[in-house]
């Protein structure tokens, strides 16, 4: 395996707060990756660097062995990574089906495209009507985001990802604020996706991370703790100690 | 609804609404021929209004100082007649790119950072824009205004007369070609991008969209209209006052568009029509505090029916169909 996304001695502060220091980390292909840890860990900044939401004070990150440690966040989407948002990031007034339609149309570059009419455009609605329905969201494809129950939001924020075709995926929190019950759905469409996408998320119920996960991460305090199988996670006594010490994670 | 027969994307179809609308425009001089002028007003206003449309109601970029391109636009054809080139097809085209140049050269600028900083932004510009046309006194007539203008017949044939029955047809006939251009634009992969945009602006970078280059082509375009609606102005009236870039006109659109209902193209131009013949009617009543008036019917809009007139009638509609679908 060859590492698609790794990062070298990636630091980021805010004021005083050193939110990611020195992090250098190294994403498999095909990967099913977990970024576990404490709040204020800085598991979303660490994100944010490497989708480019957030521009890093030192280090570098490559993708597929390209720096694109400045590269805009839009250009490294269309190099093939993309991200969901832990704090449900939508279009509150489009529906479901066009929300999904814009991902698709701004991949194939149409965006700019001023003159046929979105709804002529067949083949990108057919796609997009395909990834509705591989999101169980068929019902809801004429509902505008803002009317959605939010654990249908939380499923509409990994279509929008998944229509940009990502290689590399990073979730944060995908099933942050919905029932256990529901959790489960978001990880059964994650579980279903293919090999060849690689997948980075941050995840707090450890059922799921455990479940999931092939390899885990731990990050304290802005730096890698330790990474490893989820066996020598949970045998790990630094790992123990950060989650129970502390009276467990919140 | 029912799944993904019911699915709906705004097409290119016209809604009867729509044609009825269209067909009153152009009967309204029928009906009020002795109106014309006002309606041409209106009509000018109402382009204006649909160019600030564009950019607030479907981009989501506030402005303040939208007279800026309009004021390039009505200078530059007025300049133009003034000076020899009385032909106003052309003129419209010369105004468009002045109007599209003012605004891609201030947009790097105009559509940055958020509501406050874009509003304080585009009120600067325009503010900059009407004192340097009133320090240019010499080429821009400066307080005084820009008169002496020779507009030449409409494609050779309509003289502009003083009724202003050649005035309307014509502010009517580039207000619907316009129109019809946007209404392709706010529908296309373009449109849904900038829809986007005004909503999750945040998330559009994470599609692959560059937001930027984005709110610069639609600011553009925008600003391109809006230099029509000037030059329009300026030929149908032979005359350029310093107030086509007063603060008091981009306040007044925006207050049009608000109480016609943004992000419909619609909104722009029945709140311009409200406006103008509220004003009108008002003044006429009392010309001192008519401005009273306009003040409680804006505040009561924004209270009982947000989303303007247009909004407020796709709510009667909703609830109206909704309880029949009951």
């Amino acid at each position: 395996m060859s590492a698609v996304l790794r990062t070298e001695g990636l630091s980021r502060s805010w004021g005083a707060l050193q939110a990611v220091k020195e992090v250098s980390f190294a994403l498999q292909a095909g990967a099913r990756h977990a970024l576990i840890g404490p709040n204020g860990a800085g598991k979303t900044t660490l994100v944010n660097l490497l989708t480019g939401t957030v521009p890093p004070q030192a280090g570098n990150v490559f993708l597929d062995g390209d720096r694109i440690t400045h590269l805009p966040q839009h250009l490294r989407v269309k190099r093939g990574m993309t991200r969901t948002f832990q704090i449900t990031t939508l279009f509150p007034g489009l529906t479901v089906l066009e929300s999904v339609l814009l991902a698709i149309c701004e991949r194939k570059g149409l965006g700019a495209s001023w003159w046929r009419p979105v709804a002529r455009h067949a083949a990108e609605i057919d796609e997009a009507r395909r990834v509705v329905r591989d999101l169980q969201l068929e019902a809801e494809a004429d509902v505008p985001t803002r009317s959605l129950p939010y654990g249908k939001q939380r499923l509409l924020e990994i279509a929008v990802a998944l229509a940009s075709r990502p290689r590399v995926l990073l979730l944060d929190e995908p099933a942050a604020g919905i029932p256990v019950s529901e959790s489960a759905e978001v990880f059964g469409v994650l579980a279903s996706l293919p090999r060849d996408v690689t997948i980075l998320f941050i995840e707090h119920d450890m059922n799921l991370v455990f479940r999931f996960a092939e390899r885990i991460t731990v990050l304290v305090e802005g730096s890698i703790l330790v990474e490893g199988t989820p066996q020598e996670i949970a045998a790990d006594a630094r790992v123990r100690e950060v989650y129970l010490g502390e009276g467990g994670h919140g | 609804m029912s799944g993904f027969a019911a699915v709906r994307l705004p097409d290119a179809r016209w809604h009867p609404a729509e044609v009825a609308f269209w067909v009153a425009l152009a009967a309204a001089p029928f009906v009020f021929p002795g109106h014309l002028v006002l309606g041409s007003q209106v009509l000018i206003t109402g382009l204006f209004a649909l160019s600030l449309d564009l950019i607030l109601g479907y981009a989501g970029i506030v402005s303040l100082g939208h007279a800026a391109m309009f004021g390039a636009g009505a200078y530059t054809a007025g300049l133009l007649a003034r000076h020899g080139w009385g032909e106003p097809l052309s003129g419209l085209a010369a105004a468009a790119v002045a109007g599209a140049a003012i605004a891609w050269a201030t947009s790097f600028i105009a559509v940055r950072g958020g509501d406050l900083t874009r509003l304080m932004v585009t009120l600067g510009i325009g503010l900059m824009l009407y004192e340097a046309a009133n320090q240019a006194a010499r080429v821009t007539g400066g307080v005084d205004g820009l008169s002496d203008m020779a507009v030449r017949d409409l494609l050779g044939v309509f003289p502009f007369d003083l009724a202003g029955r050649t005035a309307y047809v014509y502010s009517f006939a580039v207000l619907f070609a316009v129109f019809l251009v946007c209404r392709r634009i706010v529908r296309s992969p373009f449109g849904l991008s900038l829809r986007g945009i005004r909503d999750g602006a945040r998330r559009m970078p994470a599609l692959g969209s560059p937001v930027r280059r984005r709110l610069i082509a639609i600011y553009s375009v925008s600003g391109a209209i809006a230099g029509i609606a000037g030059a329009l102005l300026a030929q149908t009236t032979q005359f350029v006052g310093l107030e086509v870039l007063g603060f008091a006109r981009s306040a007044d659109l925006l207050v049009m568009l608000v109480l016609g209902g943004a992000g419909w193209l619609y909104g722009g131009l029945i709140g311009a029509a409200l406006f103008m013949v509220a004003q009108n009617q008002l003044s006429s009543m009392n010309p001192v505090y008519w401005q009273f008036w306009l003040g409680l019917l804006l505040v009561a809009m924004v209270f009982v029916a947000r989303g303007g007139v247009v909004g407020a009638i796709g709510l009667a509609r909703e609830r109206i169909l909704g309880r029949a679908a009951r």
